[in-house]
């Protein structure tokens, strides 16, 4: 079995209001010197195939075809153990 | 005028996508269920808004998966007329039908109101009974319903006069790229939008602005002209 964590979040470009909110969110609990906050996505996964490699193409798949929307969105796959 | 509405489990506007097209066409739409994965014949292919799945992972992300789907891309790609409406563009976009996508709206709140759109192409099957640059009342409801795409993807359908509706005077709901309210394929038998032309059919909806597109559609404005 193997661990993963995939990590989907909005390409450069995309405006993020979610993010925008929260941002001014953390401004009025006062914390002064937030930059920027963009929201994003995690998913942790187990796979049944051992081999890393062979686990990471096959998410990186599952990306493609539904975890993330390519159209907007980055995706990174970590293999955990 | 046959027609088919695909429903899935969240869909909500599917009853009044019935009605409307019930009334427009004469006779009551085939209902086909998510996981069938062939289609009954029909002149028109509708899915219906709603919140397939919950919206859970992305608006349509889920429904654009399933079964039925398959059999939609055969009959768009054969050329049969497919209309999405809110979910249902959603739906279209997120499984490849329609380019972009529909992203939060940019004022983070759900809004349920009515919209004016302009008419901005009515030489597609869907607006031929629209003059071109007519502005028509609409209703939207929606919380994801801000269009984006790339500038190269922005760039083609606009030169392609892939866009359709656009938010006129002012009334754009949720923040989408050049006001755009629905789009439609380069081969223009797939029409995706948000707004819902089927909640203003007749007088008792306080307007009938909605019509003209389902008889366009249907193909019975084809028909008298003949």
């Amino acid at each position: 079995m193997t661990k993963a964590r995939i990590t989907v979040t909005l390409k450069n470009g995309v405006l993020d209001p979610q993010g925008k909110a929260i941002e001014n969110g953390l401004g009025s609990l006062g914390f002064s010197g937030v930059e920027s906050v963009r929201q994003g996505k995690v998913f942790d996964m187990e796979v049944a195939e051992k081999n890393s490699e062979k686990a990471k193409s096959e998410i990186e798949a599952m990306c493609e075809k539904l975890l993330a929307n390519t159209v907007i969105e980055d995706y990174s796959v970590e293999i955990v153990s | 005028m046959k027609s088919a509405v695909i429903l899935f489990p969240g869909s909500n506007r599917d009853r009044d996508m019935i009605a409307a097209l019930t009334k427009i066409g004469g006779s009551a739409p085939h209902l086909v269920w998510h996981t069938e994965s062939e289609l009954p014949e029909a002149n028109l292919y509708v899915v219906p808004g709603g919140f397939s799945y919950g919206d859970y992972l992305r608006s349509g992300a889920i429904a654009a998966r399933s079964p039925v789907m398959g059999a939609l891309t055969k009959k768009a790609n054969e050329g049969y007329r497919v209309l999405g409406v809110c979910n249902g563009f959603q739906i279209l976009t997120e499984a490849g039908f329609l380019p972009g996508a529909l992203m939060r709206n940019a004022g983070l709140k759900f809004v349920c109101k009515e919209v004016l759109l302009e008419v901005a192409n009515n030489r597609t099957a869907f607006t031929a009974g629209y003059e071109k640059g007519q502005i028509i009342r609409c209703p939207v409801a929606h919380h994801d319903g801000n269009y984006f795409a790339d500038p190269d993807t922005l760039k083609r359908i606009e030169d392609g006069n892939q866009v359709v509706f656009r938010y006129a005077n002012n009334t754009n709901p949720n923040g989408s790229l050049k006001d755009i309210a629905g789009i439609i394929n380069a081969s223009g038998n797939v029409l995706g939008m948000m707004p819902h032309p089927e909640n203003l059919i007749e007088p008792a909806h306080g307007g009938n602005d909605g019509r003209t597109l389902f008889e366009s559609a249907l193909g019975l404005l084809e028909a008298e002209n003949a």
